[in-house]
C-alpha cells in the first residue's frame, strides 16, 4: 500500500537500527510529543530496535489525556440537560470524570453521540432544531482547524442551536514549560501534524533558548527511526536545531490558510493541562464574534467539586518524569477497561500503550 | 460489583469487561464444571455419545450488509461454535424478538437467506419461537439460534485444547477483519471498495475436509468478537504457555488494512465470521494446510504462528518491521454491533 509499505520495509528499519546503535554513544532522553507517535512507538514494538541507553519518554499530546477532570465534569452536567445533545469523538466517552464519565450519562440514557467530525455535529444540530448540540472540542493545531472551520459553517447558516465547547490547545507553551519543570530532555520527536499547520517556526526557541535537538517526525517505523538517528546525530555533534523529518506532509512555513482559520475563530486563553496545570496562553477560547456559539457562556451549568483520582499519577506521566509502570495503579487497578486516569483511556495515552504492547 | 454499577456497552464487547461480567456474576450464580469450561459449546455426555451444545444472539445493526444479514450470521454463528468444536452440528432452534412495525418483506429476506445457510451447513431448524415488542422496545429483530451436534470421543480435547503442547503450529484459514469493517462501513454508509464483503459463512465443510486428512487438530476456535488476539490470548493463558506470532504471515486484505489505518483499528482485534483458528502438531502442519487451501473457504489460508515454552501465558507479536510487542486481550474499543 503506497505510502504505508514503503515506510515499514524490514530491510530499511534494519539500516536505520544498524545505524543508530553505530552512531550513538551517550545516553539520551528523547520525548515523542504526540499520542499518535507513542502509539506507533509502542505498537511496532520500536523500543526493542534502539540501543538501551536510549530512553524514549512520552509527553503531552494525547488530546484526551490532558484534558481537565473539570472539563469531563462539565460535559457530564451538560449531557444532564433537557434538550441537550453532547457529540464528541469516540475516546473522550469513556474519561473517568469526578463522579460520573459520559459512557455512564450514555448509558443512563442520555443523549451523548460519537462523531468522525466538528461537521457531523453541525448537521446533527441542524436535523435537530429544537435541541442545543453541544461539540466536544478537543485537541491541538491538527483539529483546532477542523472545529474552526465547522464553526464558521454553522456561524454561516445560522445554525444557533449548535455551540462549542472547548479544550482546545496548542502546543509550544506545553512543551517550553516541560523543560521549565526539569524534566531531563536531549531532545524532542516533534508532532508530525501539528507542524502540518504551524510549520517548524514554533519550535524555534527550543535549540536556541534550552539547547534541546527538535526533529518533526511522521509516524510509520521509518519516520521514527530516522527521526531518531537525526537526534542522535544532532546530540553527538551537539548542534541542535529544528529538522524536519516529514518533508512529504510538513512545510516549513505550515499551512497558511488552516492558521488565519483557526485565529479568526479563537483567541489565545490561558488553559489547564493535566499535570503541567494552568499555561498561558495555551488554549483557544472563542472570539466575540462567535460568542452565541459558546456553550460555557450560553448554557448556565452546575459542576459538581472536582475530585482528583487517589493514587494516579498521570500529571507525572504526562511530563515524561514517571513511566506507566512505576504507577501504583498501573495494571493492578487502573486497566484500559477500568481506566482510573486519562492516560489509560486514549489509544494515545501512553498508559494504554503500555498496558497493550509492553508489560 | 458495587451497587450503583450498571451495564455498559462494553460489558458486550468480548473483551475484558465482557470476561469480567460472565466470570463474577454468571460463573458465581451458574456454577457448575461444563459451564465454567469456558468452550465455545457445552460438551454433554449423553448415553455413549458426546453432545456439544450452544447458544448465540445476534443484535447487528444495520441488518443487510455486503455479504450477509442478521439471519445468515445466526446460522452461521451457531453451525460454527459448533464446528470448531470438533462437532458435526445436527439441528437449530431459532427466535426471534421483533419490533411492531418492522417489515413483514424483510424478515422473508432474512428467513430466506437463513434457510439456504441452513441447507448449505446441512443442519436442519428444528424448533423456535416468536415473540413481538411495542414500537421502541428492540430493534427492528433480534435473533437467538441454539444448536446441538455430535462428536466422537477424542474430540472432546479440541474444545479445552488440553492437548496443545510447545512446537505446535498455528493456522488461520484466510484474511482478518473483513466482517468487522463491512459491518463498520454499512453502518457508517462509508463508500469502500466493491471488493469488501463479510466472510460470514459455515465453516462445518471445511474442518470437517480437515477432519479427513486424519490430522489430530489439537485446538479450534472461531475468532468472532475480540478477534484472533483475544482468542489467542484466551489459549495462552489456559494453557500456561506462551505464543509467538509473526506479523507479516497473518492475512489482511488491502481494503481492510486501509480502513484500519484511516480508523486506527488493529485488524488482529476485528471480528470474523467465517474464520477458523487451528493449532495442530509441526508434523501434520503441511497435510492440514493443504487441507485447508483444497476448500474454497480456506484458499488463503497460512501458518501465523507457533506455541512456545517462553513467556508463558503471553501471546508476543513478531511486528512486521522486526521488533516484538505484547499481544493484549482486546479492552473497550468502540466498534458497532457486529454480530
Amino acid at each position: 500500500m503506497k505510502y504505508i509499505d514503503e515506510f515499514r520495509d524490514k530491510e530499511i528499519v534494519r539500516k536505520l537500527s544498524d545505524e543508530i546503535h553505530r552512531v550513538s554513544r551517550k545516553p539520551v532522553a528523547f520525548m515523542e510529543v504526540c499520542g499518535g507517535h507513542t502509539h506507533a512507538i509502542q505498537k511496532f514494538g520500536i523500543p526493542s530496535l534502539l540501543p538501551d541507553h536510549i530512553s524514549l519518554l512520552s509527553g503531552p499530546g494525547c488530546p484526551v489525556c490532558v484534558s481537565s477532570t473539570r472539563y469531563v465534569d462539565q460535559a457530564v452536567a451538560f449531557s444532564r440537560l433537557p434538550d441537550v445533545i453532547i457529540t464528541t469523538f469516540g475516546d473522550m466517552i469513556r474519561i473517568p470524570g469526578s463522579t460520573s464519565s459520559l459512557d455512564r450519562e450514555k448509558a443512563a440514557g442520555h443523549d451523548i453521540r460519537i462523531v468522525y467530525s466538528a461537521l457531523d455535529a453541525v448537521k446533527i444540530a441542524q436535523a435537530n432544531p429544537g435541541k442545543r448540540v453541544i461539540f466536544l472540542g478537543i485537541g491541538f493545531e491538527t483539529t483546532a482547524p477542523a472545529t474552526a472551520a465547522a464553526m464558521q459553517v454553522a456561524h454561516r447558516l445560522k445554525v444557533e442551536n449548535f455551540f462549542l465547547f472547548s479544550a482546545h490547545k496548542v502546543m509550544p507553551p506545553a512543551m517550553e514549560a516541560l523543560i521549565d519543570e526539569g524534566v531531563k530532555l536531549d531532545g524532542y520527536i516533534a508532532p508530525g501534524h501539528v507542524s502540518t499547520v504551524t510549520g517548524h517556526v514554533i519550535y524555534q526557541s527550543i535549540p536556541g533558548k534550552f539547547g534541546l535537538a527538535v526533529v518533526i517526525s511522521g509516524f510509520e517505523p521509518v519516520d521514527v527511526l530516522q527521526s531518531i538517528l537525526l537526534l542522535v546525530k544532532q546530540v553527538e555533534t551537539n548542534s541542535p536545531r529544528v529538522e524536519i523529518q516529514y518533508g512529504r506532509v510538513v512545510l516549513p512555513e505550515g499551512n497558511k490558510p488552516a492558521r488565519d482559520l483557526m485565529y479568526e475563530v479563537y483567541e489565545p486563553r490561558d488553559d489547564w493541562w493535566r499535570g503541567l496545570g494552568m499555561l498561558p496562553d495555551s488554549g483557544l477560547g472563542l472570539r466575540e464574534k462567535y460568542a452565541g456559539h459558546d456553550a460555557e457562556s450560553i448554557i448556565p451549568v452546575e459542576v459538581e467539586p472536582t475530585r482528583e483520582p487517589r493514587g494516579c499519577i498521570c500529571g507525572a506521566v504526562l511530563k515524561g518524569i514517571s513511566k506507566p509502570m512505576e504507577c501504583p495503579l498501573f495494571v493492578r487497578v487502573c486497566t484500559p477497561a477500568t481506566p482510573v486516569g486519562a492516560c489509560m483511556v486514549s489509544p494515545e495515552g501512553a498508559c494504554q500503550a503500555y498496558y497493550k504492547y509492553h508489560r | 460489583m458495587k451497587k450503583e454499577d450498571i451495564v455498559l456497552l462494553n460489558h458486550g464487547s468480548g473483551g475484558k469487561m465482557a470476561h469480567e461480567l460472565i466470570r463474577n456474576l454468571f460463573f458465581r450464580h451458574f456454577d457448575n464444571e461444563v459451564l465454567t469450561s469456558e468452550t465455545d459449546s457445552a460438551i454433554l455426555d449423553v448415553g455413549d455419545g458426546q453432545l456439544a451444545f450452544t447458544t448465540d444472539s445476534y443484535v447487528v445493526n444495520p441488518l443487510f450488509f455486503p455479504g450477509g444479514n442478521i439471519g445468515k450470521l445466526a446460522v452461521c454463528g451457531t453451525v460454527n461454535d459448533l464446528s470448531v468444536s470438533g462437532a458435526k452440528p445436527e439441528a437449530l432452534s431459532v427466535s426471534f424478538i421483533l419490533e411492531e412495525g418492522f417489515l413483514l418483506s424483510d424478515l422473508e429476506k432474512i428467513v430466506i437467506s437463513m434457510a439456504e445457510t441452513a441447507r448449505e451447513a446441512g443442519v436442519a431448524v428444528v424448533t423456535g419461537d416468536t415473540k413481538v415488542v411495542e414500537h421502541g422496545k428492540c430493534d427492528k429483530i433480534f435473533i437467538n439460534t441454539s444448536g446441538v451436534g455430535w462428536l466422537s470421543r477424542e474430540k472432546k480435547k479440541i474444545s479445552y485444547g488440553t492437548g496443545v503442547a510447545p512446537g505446535d503450529i498455528i493456522m488461520l484459514n484466510g484474511t482478518l477483519g473483513d466482517h468487522g469493517i463491512t459491518v463498520l462501513a454499512a453502518r457508517e454508509s462509508l463508500e469502500m471498495s466493491p471488493d469488501l464483503q463479510s466472510d460470514c459463512a459455515p465453516l462445518n465443510g471445511l474442518i470437517q475436509h480437515v477432519f479427513e486428512t486424519g490430522a489430530a487438530v489439537k485446538f479450534m476456535r472461531d475468532p468472532t468478537r475480540g478477534g484472533l488476539a483475544t482468542v489467542l490470548c484466551e489459549l495462552a493463558e489456559t494453557l500456561q504457555n506462551g505464543i509467538e506470532l509473526e506479523e507479516e504471515n497473518i492475512p489482511v486484505s488491502p481494503v481492510v488494512r486501509g480502513a484500519c489505518e484511516v480508523f486506527g483499528y488493529d485488524p488482529l482485534y476485528l471480528a470474523n465470521e467465517g474464520k477458523v483458528v487451528m493449532v495442530v502438531a509441526e508434523k501434520d502442519a503441511d497435510s492440514v494446510l493443504t487441507a485447508l487451501r483444497e476448500h474454497p473457504l480456506g484458499q488463503e489460508a497460512v501458518m501465523i504462528g507457533q506455541i512456545t515454552e517462553n513467556h508463558p501465558g503471553k501471546v508476543v507479536l513478531r511486528t512486521e518491521i522486526g521488533g516484538n510487542r505484547i499481544v493484549d486481550m482486546l479492552a473497550g474499543e468502540q466498534l458497532p454491533r457486529i454480530c
